[in-house]
């Protein structure tokens, strides 16, 4: 097939949602009727990060970026582009174009590309993830040819050790320390276990890697069983990814048809093979001794440690067990040494990041970029900055374990160390922006109503702590606090932390802690005054009428279900506070925008 | 799965498509004029045959792309061919006969095929 033209139709999550399956079916229809079908391919690839523009479509060779593409582009695209060469000009990202020309620039210029590094998603968006040639076409399992045939064991350890490497999922523990664990500790079994059960709200690197590029984890985990001493292999994914489960599963089985997985891997006389595990997205899993626990096909709990699992884990026997980011970049560290991965990145973190950019931020999607970047760049160049001409507050890094970082070290460098000593995480790399128009009492306890959902209920403090923290965050936010309240939710945070089984509740009151050590005013001011300063939180709220703007029309009176509104009809109207049950419906009903709260 | 070698033949069998998905200012591109006389004129078959010679003598980093009108509808099929580094050459009444020795004289040659070319344009120009 003499093909002159590539279209690539991101078939990520984000973009299949908003359709991009369709536009891969219209293309193919559109291409057939015009005679295309042996000039021109449609590739269905991974994400290409710009999640909020979606569904993406790139043509190449002139590398057209086309953006919220509907069915009914399709035809357009392919008579005009494909059939005669006439970009449509219509379609295209902004961005994408030189200013003042219609030339189309490189995707490495392009604002939201320019400050990124692609590592682990170097081929997310530039190969179909469901054909294993594609992925060899870019260098894939050479590593693991270089592994198996030119290095022992310890040698690949090593390299690992020295490039740096630390683990993806949030603890940031130097991953090549884990490997030689793993391969110190001697049994007749070991295991290599995969963490793809990405818990955190707004967090979804992990699933992007699978999707864009299952054959790099699959590659790497064979790496990894050949460093410790190991022939099998688990990935524990959530059965919410359906579309990760189902791309790599294909993978898996590729790999297997080239014998990539099973016996004798290029005639090493190595062999290993791997399965998937399918996790019911309890956020506990993602804990490594109750991601275990459920493998084994028992109800997902922690355990205490030690032992650790380099030394009893699945099975009882040992067992590694790395993040799916982290995988993701075993393969170019044993194919282009640990010094070039070393060579990116700050002192103590070397590498990228991943980060799943979300919240009040133009370019909502995934973005990788070198550790030490700081947060400015990555929420004004790369993501645009916020939307609306409002004012940066706070972002929030590592979830449910993590923390806010305030508007005023918006410069501080992202990389593991730099936000322990400010009191977040990097956390697996969920990025949530916040505005002048977020709550940070109501961020903390939207955090907490996670952590009480999730706990798995097996060690008090995490179980019984939580509640009370999210009570007490309650009794704030409905105006019932005091001054004490704050005081009992440090102690308790502090008591929590200490006594919990599990990362989950050691880390959960991390987002009332940051948020009380940098945003202690905004408490106090749902205490003291009663109010909530960005006017989030309803049960603070005091709902009145502007009399100059009341024209008396009525609606709202009409509106409220409680009668607590009343008035003469051309007059202004007025709420009594008392019987007000703070519900906004007369906000939202006022034509002349009378109600404020 | 038993050798590099093997890894490498599969490589090699789809690493042309792939270095196409990549924005490159260093490549040489041959532009087809596919305006409505572009195609009358037969555009489509040469389009297919340098699409196809590319293809076959394994050629890597050359983009086959179109282009509307450029106003000597009379002298279709036109092919313009920028080569990095050289003036861009306009080909007028190409056909896929043409279409070859293009290929194997100007491309692989690097010597532009002087009888059927209508003057090196400066950019900007025509």
């Amino acid at each position: 097939m003499s093909v002159r033209s590539q279209v690539l139709v991101c078939g990520g999550t984000g973009c299949t949602s908003s359709g991009s399956i369709k536009l891969i079916d219209e293309f193919e229809n559109r291409i057939k009727e015009h005679g295309l079908e042996n000039e021109v391919e449609i590739v269905k690839t991974g994400c290409f990060g710009l999640c909020a523009l979606g569904p993406v479509v790139i043509v190449y060779p002139e590398g057209a970026f086309y953006s919220m593409v509907k069915v009914e582009d399709v035809a357009e695209i392919v008579e005009e582009h494909l059939l005669k060469g006439r970009i449509v000009q219509r379609l295209l990202y902004e961005e994408s174009v030189h200013e003042g020309s219609d030339e189309i620039k490189s995707l490495n210029e392009v604002d939201f590309y320019k400050k990124q590094h692609r590592v682990a998603l170097r081929n997310c968006g530039v190969i179909n993830p469901e054909k294993i040639e594609e992925y060899i076409g870019r260098d894939g399992y050479r590593a693991l040819n270089k592994a198996l045939k030119e290095m022992t064991p310890q040698e690949i350890i090593d390299e690992i050790k020295n490039s740096g490497l630390r683990g993806r999922g949030g603890g940031g523990f130097p991953t090549g320390l884990k490997w030689q664990f793993a391969a110190n500790s001697v049994d007749d079994q070991k295991y290599v276990c995969c963490n793809a059960d990405e818990g955190d709200p707004g967090a979804f690197m992990d699933r992007s890697v699978l999707e864009g590029d299952p054959h790099a984890v699959i590659e790497a985990m064979t790496i990894a069983g050949y460093a410790i001493g190991s022939n099998q292999g688990y990935i524990y994914i959530r059965a919410e990814y359906p579309i990760a489960v189902q791309r790599l599963q294909i993978a898996i089985n590729q790999a297997r048809e080239y014998g990539l997985l099973g016996k004798n891997i290029f005639e090493s006389g190595f062999d290993f093979d791997l399965e998937i595990r399918l996790g019911a997205g309890a956020f506990v899993c993602g804990e490594e001794t109750a991601l275990m626990t459920s493998i084994e096909g028992k109800r997902g709990e922690p355990r205490p440690r030690p032992p650790f699992p380099a030394v009893k884990g699945l099975f009882g026997k040992p067992t590694l067990l790395n993040n799916v980011e982290t995988y993701a970049n075993i393969p170019r560290i044993i194919l282009e040494g640990a010094d070039t991965f070393a060579s990116i990145g700050t002192e103590k973190s070397k590498g990228t990041k991943v980060f799943a950019l979300g919240g009040k931020i133009h370019n909502t999607g995934l973005v990788e970029v070198p550790m030490g970047t700081t947060l400015r760049e990555i929420i004004e160049d790369i993501g645009g900055g916020i939307p609306n001409g409002k004012k940066f507050k706070a972002a929030q890094t590592g979830g449910p374990s993590g923390g806010c970082i305030p508007a005023e070290l918006i410069d501080t460098p992202i990389d593991y160390d730099s936000l322990t000593a400010i009191g977040s995480m990097m956390g697996s790399g969920g990025l949530i922006v916040m505005d002048e128009d977020n709550c940070m009492v109501d961020i903390a306890k939207f955090f907490l109503e996670f952590t009480v959902d999730e706990s798995c209920g097996k060690c008090t403090p995490c179980r019984i702590g939580t509640k009370r923290l999210l009570e007490i965050l309650n009794k704030i936010t409905d105006g019932n606090g005091t001054m004490e309240d704050l005081e009992r939710l440090e102690s308790l945070a502090e008591a929590i932390k200490a006594g919990s089984l599990c990362g989950l509740g050691q880390t959960a009151p991390n987002p009332v802690l940051s948020t009380l050590k940098y945003f202690r005013h905004e408490y106090e001011a749902h205490i003291v005054d009663k109010t909530c300063p960005a006017h989030v939180c309803k049960g603070v709220a005091k709902y009145e009428i502007d009399a100059d703007k009341c024209k008396g029309c009525g609606l709202c009176a009409k509106q409220c279900p409680v009668g607590a509104i009343s008035g003469e009809v051309k007059s202004p109207f007025s709420i009594d506070a008392d019987k007000c049950i703070k519900c906004g419906a007369c906000m939202d009903k006022c034509p002349f925008k009378a109600i404020s709260k | 799965m038993k050798s590099l070698a093997e890894l490498d033949a599969i490589r090699d069998k789809v690493k042309n498509r792939l270095d196409l998905r990549e924005v490159k200012e260093d490549r040489t591109r041959i532009v087809v004029g596919m305006a409505t006389c572009g195609i009358s004129a037969g555009a489509r078959d040469v389009l297919v045959e340098f699409v196809k010679e590319i293809e076959s003598r394994g050629l890597s980093g050359i983009t086959v792309t179109q282009m509307g009108c450029i106003g000597l509808c009379s002298m279709e099929p036109i092919v313009e061919v920028h080569s990095p580094g050289m003036e861009k050459v306009i080909y007028a009444n190409v056909t896929p006969e043409k279409a070859d020795k293009i290929i194997a004289e100007h491309i692989i040659g690097g010597k532009p095929v002087e009888e059927f070319a209508i003057g090196a344009a400066q950019t900007g120009g025509m």
